[in-house]
């Protein structure tokens, strides 16, 4: 008995004796040039090619580089692995002269070959990659995905020589650069990935530390499943001269409180999300950490055009009309995201914006009765379905509230788990859904996917001009000017079906130690790790307790 | 201080009725009758809250937002400008609903399911018993949250799921008592009367093993109210529009640092009511001397 | 002996086969499949892809070449990570678990232990009830509202302790392990309290007062190793009950452990993991409660001679 009394003392004392504070990851990292960064939930995958979510394009954002990359400030194409780029003449062709210096990780030169193999691999069919509409953009890429030509070499890829690489587009194309520079498109280290039989495999272990070979500024060092994940610096990298970071840890929090708590404790540089309720505190904060800006990403409700009374024009535009976006955006959402009743998010550059959906309760009851519904009378009680989430209930609670004020109509609230949630959705089991959308800084990137065959466009809208809009008459002109004007007419169109009910842009909301510089994105999941720098000798952000 | 040992339980006075004398006991237990008192409290307000609630349980105040308690609201607001004491009146109809019913349906399975394995006994008893050891060992909270998941959220499920883990020990508690009375002679007496087996353990099994029973029901009450507030808490129990105290607390951790009461007020709203069941059961388990009625 | 450890090792099997088998077919029936994603993927790539994880053969033919792996020790490969084995994650995730799970037992033990006691020496006075109302806490207070309320108390006003995280800054397995064991710490004081009840008023206990020895000796030195004895046979189970039981303070705290795995496992549809985790769960808890059988069975002669003549 007294052996077990001393055990159990003894390890107890372990536990509590280890509690003596240390210097904190900041500080530290500050002084050795780590970057500890939160990054959401647990990457599933590094294969470019395979991951389809942000936390996984951030890690391999560090580990692979495409053809371009791009300026996290203003968003400008910059050189990849490509040190140039030419646009023929007729728009038709692109040829990438990549840098000589350009190097894998254990020394191999990058060459235009390795793109080409990469490409293939990366819209084989067998691989099933989800994301591989971003290579549609080159001539029968799309075709060659679909099984429906089995010979890559009738896709618009050449190899001119082993640093030349030219590309022929499915359509003249302005924002084309965009597509080189996502990281879909980065290349593969085909040795590395054949050694495994990762070609078309998903269960390989070429992503191992140790195995992988990579083309990017880092080069994977460690990877504790839900712990951490290691990046150092590439020695072979072609800009390693202008990379001020040694190393990067991703740590993989889930929990945005969980990921603001460790900030303040000095464990984060930075970190991905901030719970909504603590922005006003944060914003209070003398030296506030809190960085916000306005994200390529649109908030908004779909309805099921497919059902009564869903399918009349006059209810969905009484709906949408009945939400006052201000004072929901003030009030419960702290104004931590922006009221926008426009499809394409606020902000989009070189595009001018249509009339966004307003508030108007007199028009909105208006609409209402003339659709057979004065006063709310005999509309059938439909649901409101959003996936289990704090910020989607809050929204979902205000606006059920608000259409009952407005329009006396009784909705009702569905929560769902994400995979219930997603099936529901695209199944058609719904009446109103909550959706969302992240997008780059090009209209098309959120117009294209309202269009009648988009899988995404789950509202039955279809309306032949709105297709023949964005997708004939935009991919027939060349021209940035021309083309905004036909977004624009497009997206009027859409606002006047109102088949979706567009509520916000999203805000990117992140908290950054002073000691940071470069941390900074608008289209989610584009950080350029070229830019960010740590000073050495800057302490760890302090919380000051707010006055009672 | 005379102390009432185990002891003492065992030289109870004559004449005196079981029930009676149990009720003497627990009186003598502070902390049992305030447990009893504060339960009825808080059954009687449940079922007065539609007329007594402050504010109408959906009114909300998107200006006002989350306010601290104040004259207006005893316990203050939520971010939607809704009365916390009006939630945690409707939240106290559905945990405590659903920690009756469900254990009521433990109750159901578990008695009848133990009295006819000890009943009946022989190789059918030892097969039954072998079935409640193998469910014993499955991993319920997972299948739960596996169960909620797969056929989504709604309240019969819930409880139905609750009280399918919970009668294991009901069942095994029920045929301990039926095994023991068996041999007695007033059943034997029944039996030898010709009296159909379904009789017996109506008229003559069940109302002589109901101290155990009671006991333990009040003791499952407030581990299946704990199960419900964990599965809200999961999301994937009770649902808006409705509201439960688990819900509340879930809600309330998210914001617990801007605004605490919004976690602390629903806290120990539950945890008062679960203290009182908890106080109530173990003074009951006194009162009417049942020993290791949790195994 | 033998026989009953061969008996209830038998036993076992079904048990094991139910879960997998259960399992197997509830996942399947949940809305939604591991490769669903906001992104909605074209049917023809979802084809391709399911047949990567052998999803397109028939339901039957999947079920019996699961059991084929599974008897090989191959929980198979996860859906949601690509690349990665079931093996490897359970791998990753158990120690963490069980670190937690042995941590918060010791909690409970010292805290019900210490109540149990103090309690049974002055029943029903003050004495009594103020260490078993405490003691209470634990049942009467949910996991994730003793975790919050321990985070903004020592975490977040006292700044004492680190509030999340899992051997990340010393300190940072304190909060969680005494949320975990509180709730057992409730079950461990009331048997405590009645091990040490009749151990008291037994005869040598008796004796000892009576040789005029002070009390703390008649406790710590006699009493206590025979009133304890119940609480022993209660930490096998219980143990494995904190395994299956840790994902919600895995969920609280961001503690990379098996429990937040499952639930993860269970939300993301990834079939294999949610059959792995499930599977390794029950077969731990079968494992647990056999062993506290044996080590109930050695300490209660009884008990023993019960088992041995097989009834």
């Amino acid at each position: 008995m007294r052996a077990t009394c001393h055990a159990i003392g003894a390890l107890l004392l372990a536990v509590l004796g280890a509690c003596s504070p240390g210097e904190n990851n900041v500080e530290r990292g500050n002084r050795e040039g780590i970057l500890y960064l939160g990054n959401g939930s647990e990457p599933q995958t590094i294969d470019p090619h395979v991951l389809s979510g942000s936390p996984e394009a951030r890690v391999a954002r560090a580990l692979f580089e495409p053809l371009l990359t791009r300026n996290p400030y203003t968003e400008a194409i910059e050189p990849g692995v490509a040190e140039r780029w030419k646009l023929s003449d007729d728009k038709r062709f692109l040829t990438f002269y990549l840098n000589p210096e350009a190097r894998w990780s254990n020394g191999d030169p990058v060459t235009a070959e390795d793109f080409y193999w990469s490409w293939e691999r990366a819209i084989n069919p067998a691989l099933a990659s989800s994301l591989a509409n971003v290579y549609f953009i080159i001539r029968g890429a799309e075709d060659y995905h679909l099984g429906k030509i089995d010979d890559f070499s009738r896709v618009g890829v050449e190899v001119l020589d082993s640093h030349t690489l030219r590309v022929e587009l499915a359509y003249p194309y302005p924002f084309a650069l965009n597509n080189f520079a996502y990281i879909y498109m980065a290349p593969i280290h085909r040795k590395s990935v054949e050694a495994h039989d990762g070609k078309t495999r998903r269960y390989s272990a070429w992503t191992r530390p140790g195995n992988l070979i990579g083309n990017g500024p880092f080069q994977l060092a460690d990877w504790k499943i839900q712990r951490y994940l290691t990046v150092e610096q590439n020695p072979h990298y072609w800009d390693r001269d202008n990379i001020a970071l040694k190393s990067i840890v991703f740590r993989p929090i889930a929990s945005a409180a969980t990921e603001e708590k460790m900030f303040r404790s000095g464990q984060l540089h930075a970190t991905l999300l901030l719970p909504n309720n603590k922005t006003p505190s944060y914003r209070a904060q003398a030296e506030s950490p809190l960085e916000e800006s306005a994200q390529m990403a649109s908030y908004y409700y779909a309805l099921n055009g497919n059902t009564a009374p869903l399918n009349d024009k006059r209810v969905r535009r009484a709906l949408a009309l009945a939400i006052d976006r201000e004072t929901l955006a003030s009030t419960v959402l702290m104004d931590t995201m922006i009221a926008w009743g426009g499809y394409v998010p606020v902000g989009m550059p070189n595009y001018d914006h249509p009339e966004p959906l307003g508030f108007a309760p007199e028009e909105a009851r208006r609409l209402l009765a003339d659709a057979g519904f004065p006063d709310g009378d005999g509309f059938p009680r439909l649901s409101l379905l959003y996936n289990t989430d704090e910020n989607h209930r809050t929204i979902a609670v205000a606006v059920q509230q608000m259409w009952k004020t407005h329009l006396n109509v009784d909705i009702e609230l569905q929560n769902q788990e994400w995979q219930v949630y997603l099936s529901a959705v695209r199944e058609g089991n719904f009446s109103i859904a909550r959706r969302g959308w992240n997008g780059d800084t090009t209209p098309d990137s959120f117009l294209d996917y309202m269009v009648s065959d988009s899988i995404i466009n789950v509202t039955g809208f279809a309306n032949e001009f709105y297709d023949d809009l964005v997708v004939r008459r935009a991919r027939e002109t060349g021209d940035i000017d021309a083309l905004m004007a036909l977004y624009q007419e497009a997206e009027r169109i859409l606002l006047d079906e109102a088949p979706i009910i567009p509520i916000a842009t999203y805000t990117a909301k992140r908290l950054v130690q002073p000691s940071t510089t470069g941390m900074h994105g608008r289209i989610v999941d584009v950080y350029n790790y070229k830019y960010v720098s740590l000073d050495p000798t800057a302490k760890a952000w302090q919380w000051q307790k707010p006055e009672p | 201080m005379n102390t009432n040992t185990l002891t003492d339980i065992d030289q109870a006075e004559e004449g005196r009725s079981l029930w009676q004398d149990a009720w003497a006991r627990l009186r003598k237990n502070h902390l049992a009758v305030l447990g009893l008192v504060v339960l009825v409290t808080m059954i009687i307000i449940a079922l007065l809250t539609p007329w007594i609630a402050p504010y109408s349980y959906e009114a909300q105040n998107l200006d006002l937002g989350a306010t601290p308690p104040s004259a207006a609201h005893w316990l203050g607001t939520d971010i939607f400008g809704r009365d916390l004491l009006t939630q945690i009146l409707y939240g106290g109809r559905v945990s405590l609903a659903v920690g009756f019913v469900a254990t009521a349906v433990a109750l159901l399975i578990g008695v009848g399911y133990g009295a006819i394995a000890g009943y009946v006994g022989g190789r059918t008893d030892a097969i039954m018993m072998r079935l409640v050891d193998i469910l014993y060992a499955l991993p319920f909270m997972i299948f739960i949250v596996l169960l909620m998941v797969v056929f989504g959220r709604n309240v019969i499920l819930l409880f139905l799921a609750i009280g399918a883990v919970e009668w294991l020990t009901m069942a095994r508690i029920m045929r301990g008592q039926v095994q023991s009375l068996r041999q007695q002679e007033f059943v034997e007496a029944a039996v030898s009367l010709g009296l159909p087996a379904s009789t017996i353990i109506r008229r003559h099994l069940v109302p002589n093993a109901l101290g155990p029973i009671i006991v333990y029901t009040t003791l499952t009450i407030p581990s299946v109210m704990l199960l419900e507030a964990f599965l809200s808490f999961l999301g994937l129990g009770i649902q808006p529009p409705q509201t439960s105290w688990g819900l509340l607390i879930s809600y309330g951790a998210e914001t617990m640092e801007e605004y605490p009461w919004l976690l602390i007020y629903p806290g120990l709203t539950l945890t008062i009511t679960l203290f009182s069941l908890n106080f109530l059961g173990d003074g009951l388990r006194d009162a009417l001397d049942v020993r290791g009625s949790k195994d | 002996m033998g026989r009953f450890l061969t008996a209830r090792l038998l036993q076992a099997v079904p048990v094991i086969l139910a879960v997998i088998t259960v399992t197997f077919f509830l996942v399947r029936v949940a809305p939604g499949g591991p490769f669903d994603s906001e992104k909605a993927v074209i049917p023809e790539v979802k084809a391709a892809l399911e047949a990567q994880y052998r999803l397109d053969q028939p339901l039957m033919s999947q079920y019996f070449a699961y059991l084929g792996d599974l008897a090989q020790g191959d929980f198979g490969p996860s859906f949601k990570y690509p690349g990665r084995s079931v093996n490897e994650l359970i791998g990753a995730g158990l120690p963490v678990t069980a670190e937690l799970g042995l941590y918060a037992l010791l909690i409970a033990t010292l805290i019900g232990g210490s109540a149990g006691v103090i309690a049974s020496l002055r029943p029903n006075t003050p004495q009594d009830y103020i260490p078993m109302a405490l003691a209470m806490i634990g049942i009467c207070m949910p996991t994730f509202l003793l975790g919050p309320l321990l985070v903004l108390v020592f975490g977040i006003e006292l700044e004492w302790l680190p509030v999340s995280g899992w051997g990340d800054i010393p300190g940072d397995k304190i909060l969680p392990s005494i949320t975990l064991g509180a709730a057992y710490a409730a079950y461990i004081a009331r048997l405590s309290r009645a091990g040490m009840l009749e151990v008291l008023s037994q005869d040598y206990i008796r004796t000892a007062r009576a040789k005029g020895l002070p009390e703390w000796q008649v406790v710590l030195r006699h009493a206590l190793r025979g009133g304890l004895l119940p609480v022993i046979a209660f930490l096998g189970p219980a143990f494995a009950g904190l395994l299956a039981g840790s994902f919600v303070v895995e969920t609280i705290f961001q503690i990379p452990g098996l429990g937040r795995f499952y639930v993860q496992a269970a939300f993301n549809r990834d079939y294999t993991m949610i059959l792995g985790t499930t599977v390794f769960l029950s077969t731990l808890i079968v494992l647990f409660n056999l062993l506290s059988d044996i080590a109930a069975a050695w300490l209660n002669p009884r008990l023993r001679h019960q088992f041995g003549s097989g009834s």
